[in-house]
């Protein structure tokens, strides 16, 4: 005898059921937590801006960001400004940092679109700083990152996150012995730009030649130590000449 | 265990050893070599894939009859993804911090063949309360693997074990490394994943020859 559940009609039935109860709920669950998940994220991204800074409660091996409950007071008091630079123009805009770097990427494929470039620029113990956001690909998914640099374009310090990079390996880019390896790093040679390569087999593991544009990779990630490469070259690159002309 | 029969303790037992996920019935091997280049990654998808597995069969053994058997495996599909999905956005709204470090394996979680496995070997017999028990026993095993693996792949390929320096300092040239010894940084990498997993399999089957299969 067929049982009642092998028949189509109860499959179908079934079926679209299922997938209205289940497709709501996601749907009401996702609608319902967005606005507390836009928060995180962007008071994440206020502490990321501010560990590039230097800015942070690190102890001495991992990574602590400034806590969720102080961190819009120290970015008020660090940031001291933010601008938007496209071509010639810059407008000062204090939701800078909320800017989708994706959709600014896409849409400088557009022929006659010139790129809105993000600037933060922060200040500490009386100096200024200039923090540039990135946003590149590493072996699965997206990376990003923060560098700040002082006046001479020197590294003050950097920060890198991930979307899917491998756990152990290329996940690694946002541990301190990784990033702290950035620190007082060059990016210019004399006046040209240099940017910054993760090298394999550079033979400097405490990173003592800071003139070199090289930083030691981390073993078992090279496509994502590639990825970061590329993203510090062609993103640093497009805020030279702006940067280039606040020394002259 | 007094608290549970003897065939409800063997459900728990069983895959830790004799019947064990990921060496004896070889499932769940892509995340056992993705994420075990470190034992705290280990541990944490250990964990994860014990939530995912013990409430997943309790939900498929909940509605076991009144799966239609032509699309069951694609209902298994929905309930797992669906219960990734709602843990991962409960996580990123009010644990943001846990969230980013477990992000990727949420997608790892979905394609784990041991969950639908024993959705479809179990959840789908058997009720809920021993579904609970069997989801339990076979994410256990599939973790005591995983943290096997990752314990070794750390220790010989960074030298640490959850990121603390066991061995000495391999720049500074000290503990173990005064002698000479240096990291395989082979270990890191996925194939030896296998081999590690491998020599797990040839040990447990020269001790019980019972497992070997015919030919």
């Amino acid at each position: 005898m067929e049982k009642r559940t092998d028949k189509n009609s109860y499959t179908i039935i079934f079926a679209t059921v299922m997938v209205i109860i289940v497709g709501s709920m996601l749907a009401f669950l996702a609608t319902y937590l967005k606005p507390q998940i836009d928060e995180n994220k962007r008071l994440e991204k206020q502490q990321n801006i501010l560990y590039a800074l230097g800015i942070n409660d690190n102890d001495e091996k991992s990574v602590v960001f400034i806590s969720t409950k102080d961190v819009a007071e120290k970015f008020d008091k660090y940031i001291v400004k933010q601008i938007i630079i496209q071509g010639d123009k810059v407008t000062e805009d204090d939701n800078a940092y909320l800017l989708d770097l994706k959709k600014e990427h896409a849409q400088a494929k557009d022929k006659g679109h010139q790129r809105r470039l993000p600037l933060f620029i922060g200040e500490k113990d009386g100096e200024k700083f200039y923090i540039i956001p990135m946003l590149g690909k590493g072996l699965w998914d997206a990376v990003w990152g923060y560098v700040a640099l002082d006046k001479n374009l020197v590294v003050e310090g950097i920060f890198f996150d991930h979307k899917g990079e491998t756990p152990g390996l290329g996940a690694n880019i946002n541990q301190r012995f990784f990033m702290d390896d950035f620190k007082g790093e060059h990016i210019l040679d004399g006046t040209t730009f240099k940017g910054i390569t993760v090298a394999k087999g550079n033979a400097d593991p405490k990173n003592e030649r800071k003139e070199d544009f090289k930083v030691d990779a981390i073993a078992g990630a090279t496509i994502t130590g590639d990825g970061l490469t590329a993203m510090i070259k062609k993103d640093l690159r497009m805020y030279m000449p702006y940067l280039q002309t606040l020394n002259k | 265990m007094g608290l549970l029969s003897k065939k409800d303790a063997k459900l728990i037992t069983d895959p830790l050893a004799d019947n064990n996920p990921v060496t004896i019935q070889v499932l769940g091997i892509c995340s056992a070599l993705a994420i075990t280049a470190e034992l705290e990654a280990s541990i944490v998808m250990a964990i994860a894939v014990l939530f995912v597995l013990a409430l997943g069969n309790v939900v498929i053994s909940l509605m076991r009859n009144i799966i239609p058997s032509k699309i069951r495996i694609i209902v298994q599909l929905i309930v797992v993804a669906t219960l990734v999905i709602i843990v991962d956005l409960v996580l990123k709204a009010f644990a943001y911090e846990l969230s980013k470090t477990l992000s990727v394996f949420v997608g790892l979680i979905i394609t784990n063949c041991i969950i639908m496995g024993r959705f479809e070997a179990f959840a789908l017999a058997n009720t809920p309360g021993k579904a609970f028990l069997d989801g339990i026993g076979n994410a256990a095993g599939y973790g005591l693997i995983l943290v096997i693996v990752g314990f070794f792949r750390e220790l010989l390929g960074s030298g640490t074990l959850l990121g603390m320096q066991v061995l000495g300092d391999p720049i500074e040239k000290t503990g173990v490394y005064a002698f000479g010894y240096e990291n395989n940084g082979f270990m890191l990498l996925a194939p030896m994943a296998l081999i590690t997993l491998g020599i797990i399999i040839w040990v447990q089957r020269s001790r019980n020859e019972a497992l070997i299969e015919d030919h």
